[in-house]
């Protein structure tokens, strides 16, 4: 197999989805495509030498259909980047860096952590926090392939503006027919909710997930703590464990 | 060395010597494809399966009653993290192989909960691997790969395989999980084996 080579893609947008994420629209010249729940290393590299890389998940669908929902080419990645607090890479990306910059990219990484249109079961999508990301892909590419296999997202989120995409995932639960968007606070919910703030419970998966009898696809992607909690609470369930894929992002994810 | 990154200069430059692309952590992350397997003690085995389909078994209680080695290395996982220091106790691999006869030049870590990776023998010999049942003098968690791990350090982090239940033997090589995933066969970190092809 050849080597998956290193490419220079170049900033043509930048969304801001909250106060300390943004989102990158990449131009990458021969990028080959990717399927939803993928990754990339993005590698940046100081004038003296010094270079730092980190991995990133794909937001967008995978054949480039960007968050406005028009095709975009193939030769688009998008990467939402959550800033963290001393984060090396994450500070540059969510911050200096411009429209017009170039930066290096490899991938698409990973053949575990994805779905795929042909997949013949339901799935349940677990996020939290920035953990949406990759999940945000397989939502996109389900609707850009036109698929009408039922999604159920659980979106875990500390407050309502901590929510990434908010708008876009507002308007796919209204027009994109069989998926299912619901949202747990675990700091503070907004008025109305109808849930008080916690963290995610069984019984919110019992309520917003599929039963296990439905035996749906299961992904869930967040930091460790939230990973570790979700996939026992589906296991006790009586979800097959080897129907549940995790992704984690490291508190080191910077 | 890649294109300069308009306005980076990097932070974090450390006077240790990491593999390339790899940055210092002081916390332990967690990565694993699943649910993480709770395993009691009074079913675990490991297993060495050889190529000729003989089996050799060890209980949790032959496992603790083997001698153990203490041993402190540095772990390097393909998702950019390194550690240093890494404190663990375990039976060195060798020491299974002592009543082990194969001629196989492979082996498969096959793992509680389905995980498997590939090995040459070699590497797993001669002090370079582990099976791990402490870490830092506590009992290894189940979200680092407990109640054992295997521990190979000088290879990514991701064939150091958590939860491991045995070796199965081979003549030749097979991708293990994330090999087959488009991970890379061997996985040296020096030479920065993180994807087949590298």
């Amino acid at each position: 197999m050849s080597r998956l080579a290193w490419r220079v893609a170049y900033l043509r947008e930048v969304r801001d989805e909250t106060p300390s994420a943004r989102t990158l629209v990449l131009d990458v010249p021969g990028w080959p495509g990717h399927l939803p729940g993928q990754h990339v290393d993005v590698r940046l590299t100081a004038p003296d030498g010094y270079s730092a890389q980190r991995s990133y998940s794909i937001a967008s669908a995978a054949d480039g259909d960007a968050a406005d929902g028009e095709a975009a080419g193939g030769d688009t990645v998008e990467l939402t980047v959550q800033r963290v607090p001393d984060g090396e890479v994450s500070s540059y990306l969510a911050g200096p860096y411009a429209v017009g910059d170039p930066v290096e990219l490899r991938g698409p990484v990973g053949g575990w952590f994805v779905w795929r249109p042909a997949d013949l079961a339901p799935v349940l999508l677990i996020a939290g926090g920035s953990g949406v990301v990759p999940l945000m892909s397989m939502i996109r590419a389900r609707a850009a392939a036109g698929s009408r296999m039922p999604f159920r997202l659980v979106y875990s989120a500390r407050t309502p503006e901590d929510v990434l995409y908010a708008e876009e995932l507002k308007r796919r639960a209204l027009s994109d027919r069989g998926l299912d968007v619901s949202y747990v606070y675990t700091r503070r919910a907004p008025d109305g909710h109808g849930r008080p703030a916690g963290r995610l419970t069984a019984v919110d998966l019992a309520e917003w997930g599929w039963p296990p009898e439905f035996e749906p696809a299961v992904f869930v992607c967040g930091p460790t703590g939230f990973v570790e909690a979700a996939a026992d609470l589906l296991v006790d369930a009586g979800h097959d464990p080897r129907r549940i894929k995790t992704e984690r992002f490291g508190p080191t994810g910077g | 060395m890649g294109i300069v990154t308009p306005g980076f200069t990097g932070r974090r430059r450390s006077d240790v010597n990491l593999p390339p692309g790899q940055y210092l952590t002081e916390d332990f992350p967690v990565l694993s494809a699943g649910p993480t397997p709770r395993i009691p003690l009074d079913t675990w085995e490991f297993v060495i399966v050889t190529e000729t389909g003989e089996k050799h078994t060890w209980s949790w209680a032959q496992l603790m009653a083997m001698p153990s080695e203490d041993v402190t290395v540095d772990i390097h996982c393909v998702t950019k993290w390194s550690k240093l220091g890494t404190r663990w106790r375990g039976v060195p691999v060798s020491a299974f192989f002592d009543e082990v006869e194969t001629a196989a030049d492979f082996a498969m870590a096959v793992s509680y909960g389905g995980y498997t990776t590939n090995v040459p023998l070699d590497d797993l010999l001669d002090g370079q691997a582990w099976v791990a049942y402490k870490f830092d003098d506590d009992d290894l968690a189940p979200e680092h790969g407990g109640p054992a791990r295997l521990v190979v350090p000088h290879l990514y982090f991701w064939k150091s395989a958590k939860w491991v239940r045995g070796l199965r033997m081979m003549l030749e090589d097979e991708p293990g999980f994330w090999e087959t995933a488009g991970y890379h066969d061997y996985g040296d970190p020096w030479r920065e084996q993180r994807y087949q092809g590298d």
